[in-house]
């Protein structure tokens, strides 16, 4: 049902997914195992920079253009929450 | 011919994300991790999102690509570095292998 919607242009595109897919687990399974917080704050971060791939990728089988305004608008909330989550590690608060 | 060279580009940046993530992984410490991983995977970030320009080209969506390659590569480095310093102050030791702390040396200078 999938293959019928989506036109892959070439077999890395469709397996594309199942790269960022273990990238993605490699991140998920720092941020559950990660010693400290610090280390799940950084995991956070890469994954936000992952997803606007994944975006970006989406945008090319499914010819739709706006996944990739998706990948803009997450990448800048991921970045105020990364700048966030680290004047948290700090003690400060966050109107500093 | 574009559409070769944009899923060349966009196997380079799937082999860089992978290989950061593989880092975050396998590193010791917070500061390898976030150094191996923030690198690999802006650049790897950047070079699908290349692939993407050289597949649509100088349309709306492409030029939108180029917009988000400029703000990853400007906001990437930022959080890093917040991240970094935010863990040293707030007492994330360093690996036991570790050969130097010049940011330790320079703040205690400071004081």
């Amino acid at each position: 049902m999938m293959g019928s919607m989506l036109e892959w242009q070439s077999p890395l595109l469709s397996n594309a997914f199942t790269a960022l897919f273990f990238c993605g687990l490699f991140c998920l399974w720092r941020i559950m195992k990660g010693p400290t917080s610090a280390d799940r704050a950084v995991a956070i971060d890469i994954l936000g920079i992952l997803v606007v791939g994944f975006c970006a990728i989406l945008g090319i089988p499914t010819g739709r253009d706006w996944y990739i305004d998706i990948g803009i608008a997450w990448a800048l909330q991921s970045f105020i929450a990364t700048l966030a989550l680290a004047k948290y590690l700090e003690g400060r608060n966050l109107d500093e | 011919m574009n559409e070769t060279i944009g899923l060349f580009f966009i196997f380079v940046g799937l082999v860089f994300d992978f290989f950061g993530c593989l880092g975050l992984v396998r590193l010791p410490d917070v500061y390898n991790r976030l150094q191996a991983a923030t690198k690999c995977v802006t650049l790897g970030t950047c070079g699908i999102l290349f692939g993407l320009f050289l597949f649509k080209g100088f349309t709306a969506a492409g030029i939108k690509a180029i917009l988000c390659i400029l703000f990853i590569v400007l906001t990437a480095p930022v959080s890093a570095h917040a991240l970094a310093r935010g863990a040293h102050k707030s007492g994330v030791k360093l690996w036991e292998e570790s050969v130097c702390d010049k940011y330790a040396q320079d703040s205690e200078h400071v004081r």
